[in-house]
């Protein structure tokens, strides 16, 4: 298992956001983490990448453990990650923005004498190739629109050879054709690579064309899990998205 | 005993005085997100014009109130005016920008004030009714200072009850916990913010009219006590009224009794508490982070290498600068000298401010370092030139290290704050150290080597080193470092999340930052003969803030341009006009209005079009 996560648990004040949460994913599999607003996805997502400390429970990448770590301690074992609001550097270019994470990568940051702009773009434009913006390279990425940066966040994502992918809704904020596209990518990217992929999304069709598996959550417990058929057809899951519909009059 | 009472008596009227002065200061921040630097200004003001009023004014109760009542309402006035004209044009403005024209106000005063009351201290009349002393618990205490105490609690109540119990209250309570979300409501804001200012500065104007049964009026109180009540506020945290009730009784009380327990340290005392709150609880005593939710700022336009045409004219600059000084005088070698040694500080301050997006307004601190650095050297073991412009960078690296170590944790106003409160420290051990430093009378004596003797020489050496230097300071800026840099700066987030450790990086170009600096002030050092507290003040770090936004923060050639003109413009402006002061504070609000992107950013823009 590349990622393997035991009963995690998170409050805030009184609020219990996450309690009992285990999940596993493996290499080239991709799950989704669903939920209603408020369900405690992003709590959950944000102890696995490092900004939320866990009250309780483990989280073990290919067996060794990184709770509580920081998240660029997170990084440098192999954990790529998107936003929900894409964080680009603005001042720079997209190239430059993939070319910052392979020199963080090969631990050249603190170099003060050799130009970014003599390094070999090499490795930069092939990660960018892959997300298909080697096209946009020179451009600023304070100019871009908004579904380009999500492809620039991919390419920066994959620039340290990660084995897991953390992807908080991936596709919000986008066209619908677009969505469809940036999925589809990230999915082929994950399975050539044997990359696992843990996404949360709110758009279902995202979720059921290209989750391998889905988790659904509920006020910060774990209520369903399974192929995406099973998901479907669970009754407790569709009562938290639809409602029984009782508070609508209908029966 | 009783000089304890004593002491803790007068602690509360210190108090209560600068509680006046920075709750005026905490409404105005919390609301407009300005840091007013003209409030000690108005407070000057309010103590210049009640000594006029209180005067000219029948004597006698109505005579005396009435004339610190109308004085303060006068300079309500006044900060009405001053946000109408200038500040409302820059709310959206960078707070270093803002910062930086507030000073320009506090310059245009101080030659306004100096022009009308003249540069002689002023003794105001006691206050009628309050004029003898009076026993408390079997001591003798004045009555006008038992007045005093009680002002401070009284002012709290009145305000609690302004922003609790009426409607214009709430907006300002709201529109400080979040100015946006008011705007939509559709409440008029401009209305608010002026209002809000108006009662901010009456309250500076309050606390400078009841000044002068206290303490004679003179063109320096401005400076000081806007220094305290920064200290204040900061320490409260920015924009809680009773956080500054409670933050000044700490400092006035530390003050009190300081000058009995450390009697040699007083000037720094305030600051180390500033420095210790702010690393502790960085927000303040009970002050709260400020709400980010709707910060969306626009991305900073990238670095770009030199285009040919820049590229020429910085080699021909050099080139005229290495061939036209042989045929100069003295006079204008000096000049030279001074130029090439503020255009390496200038930078050095850049590259935190700029690439690291840090506001640094205690950059002076690590210039002094460097300076001392050097002269104490001479002073002490009588070294040569060479160790000691050895001993420069280092000494500031060190100084670096320390306070960067604090300070690069901070962000924005309370990191502003906090270099600040290091460099005021810096600047009162330098004062007050006296057997060590030789206190205000410096160290003399600092002089070059034989070899590098001639004015001439000298000019080469520091054309070197300087040039030298910021060749190496952009090297680095295009280098990975001062792109891990920026990335911190643009996306805190995203850099965590590809394994940068954005303290460590900060902190490592806060010490590049420092050294630099420090070379720039040992050579001063050098050039001057001299050393002086003085090269730590706050008036230097602001002349480097100066020349930075001047050519331009978000240009790398932006400090280079702002440190020529500044320092060309500064030296003609003392030379021709008395009011040199009042010129350059102009000369700022121009600069703030009309060229926000600096000069170098002017000119990238013609470029760009043509």
């Amino acid at each position: 298992m590349t990622l393997e996560v035991r009963d995690l648990h998170k409050s805030f004040g009184g609020v219990q956001a996450v309690s009992g949460v285990s999940l596993s994913v493996a290499a080239g599999e991709l799950l989704a983490l669903i939920g209603p607003n408020g369900a405690g996805k992003s709590t959950c997502f944000n102890m696995l990448n490092g900004q939320l400390r866990p009250d309780r429970g483990s989280v073990k990448l290919r067996g060794q453990e990184i709770t509580g770590l920081a998240p660029r301690r997170i990084w440098r074992m192999g954990v790529g990650r998107t936003f929900q609001i894409t964080a680009t550097f603005g001042s720079m270019t997209v190239l430059e923005n993939v070319q910052m994470a392979l020199l963080s990568h090969a631990r050249r940051l603190y170099d003060i004498w050799n130009p970014v702009s003599k390094q070999d773009p090499a490795r930069a434009m092939a990660l960018l190739d892959r997300v298909g913006m080697a096209g946009q390279a020179a451009r600023p990425c304070g100019v871009l629109a908004y579904g380009d940066l999500k492809r620039v966040e991919l390419a920066v994502a994959l620039a340290n050879d990660p084995s897991l992918l953390l992807m908080d809704e991936p596709t919000a904020g986008m066209a619908p054709a677009e969505r469809v596209a940036l999925m589809e990518l990230a999915a082929r990217i994950a399975r050539e690579g044997g990359i696992a992929v843990l996404f949360t999304e709110h758009d279902m069709d995202v979720v059921f064309a290209h989750a391998d598996r889905i988790l659904v959550l509920d006020r910060g417990k774990p209520i369903a899990e399974g192929l995406p058929a099973e998901v479907r057809r669970d009754a407790r899951v569709r009562e938290v998205y639809l409602g029984t519909g009782a508070t609508h009059g209908y029966s | 005993m009783e000089n304890l009472l004593v002491q803790g008596l007068s602690g509360l009227a210190t108090a209560s005085s600068l509680f006046l002065v920075a709750s005026g200061l905490t409404v105005i921040f919390g609301v407009t997100r300005i840091v007013n630097f003209a409030h000690g200004s108005l407070y000057m003001l309010g103590a210049y014009l009640s000594w006029t009023l209180v005067t000219q004014l029948p004597r006698g109760h109505l005579g005396f109130w009435g004339g610190v009542a109308l004085a303060a309402l006068i300079v309500g006035v006044v900060g009405v005016l001053i946000e109408v004209l200038l500040l409302r044009r820059i709310y959206k403005a960078p707070e270093l920008f803002q910062l930086l024209a507030t000073f320009g106000v506090v310059l245009i005063v101080q030659d306004v004030a100096l022009l009308i009351w003249g540069p002689q201290d002023l003794l105001g009349p006691r206050a009628p009714g309050l004029r003898g002393a009076t026993m408390v618990l079997g001591v003798r205490f004045p009555l006008y200072e038992l007045f005093l105490i009680a002002v401070g609690p009284v002012v709290l109540a009145l305000l609690w009850l302004l922003f609790n119990r009426t409607r214009w209250g709430t907006l300002v309570r709201a529109a400080t916990a979040d100015r946006e979300m008011v705007g939509a409501l559709g409440v008029n804001q401009r209305a608010l913010f002026t209002t809000v200012f108006f009662l901010g500065s009456v309250l500076a104007g309050l606390g400078g009219a009841l000044q002068i049964p206290r303490e004679s009026v003179n063109l320096q109180m401005d400076l000081v006590v806007i220094v305290e009540a920064f200290v204040v506020v900061v320490v409260g945290g920015l924009g809680s009224l009773p956080g500054a009730f409670l933050a000044a009784l700490l400092i006035g009380e530390l003050q009190a009794f300081g000058i009995l327990i450390f009697p040699r340290i007083t000037l720094v005392l305030a600051f180390l508490v500033m420095a210790v709150v702010l690393v502790i609880r960085p927000h303040g005593l009970l002050g709260r982070a400020p709400s980010t939710a709707h910060a969306a700022a626009a991305p900073e336009p990238p670095y770009l290498p030199a285009s040919p045409w820049r590229r020429w004219a910085g080699l021909g600059l050099l080139l005229l600068a290495v061939i036209v000084p042989p045929f100069l005088g003295d006079y204008a070698l000096i000049v030279f000298t001074e130029i090439a040694i503020m255009m390496l500080f200038a930078a050095s301050l850049h590259f935190i401010m700029g690439p690291g997006g840090m506001a640094s307004f205690g950059h002076a601190a690590y210039f002094g370092f460097g300076a001392y650095g050097a002269a104490l050297l001479v002073r002490h073991f009588a070294a040569p030139m060479e160790l000691g412009l050895l001993a420069a960078p280092f000494m500031a690296g060190l100084g670096g290290l320390v306070f960067g170590f604090f300070c690069v944790r901070l962000s924005g106003v309370y990191a502003a704050m906090l270099t600040l409160a290091f460099a005021q420290i810096a600047w009162s051990t330098a004062f007050q150290w006296v057997e060590m430093t030789g206190g205000d009378n410096g160290i003399l004596g600092v002089w070059p080597s034989a070899w590098a003797q001639s004015k001439l020489v000298f000019y080469y050496l520091s054309l070197a080193l300087c040039v030298g230097a910021v060749m190496l300071l952009r090297r680095a800026i295009f280098a990975p470092f001062g792109y891990a840099l920026r990335a911190g700066r643009d996306s805190p987030l995203r850099a965590e999340a590809i394994g940068m450790d954005g303290f460590r990086i900060r902190w490592f170009a806060f010490i590049l930052a420092a050294v630099a600096a420090g070379i720039a002030g040992g050579l001063f050092a050098y050039s001057k003969g001299s050393v002086f507290p003085t090269y730590m003040s706050i008036s230097r770090s602001v002349d480097g803030l100066l020349m930075v936004l001047l050519g331009g923060v978000k240009t790398v050639s932006g400090p280079i341009a702002g440190a020529l003109a500044y320092t060309w413009l500064h030296e003609q402006l003392m030379r021709a006009f008395d009011l040199w002061r009042l010129f350059l504070g102009i000369i700022i609000l121009a600069l703030v209005l009309f060229f926000p992107q600096g000069l170098a950013g002017a000119l990238g823009r013609r470029e760009g079009r043509s």
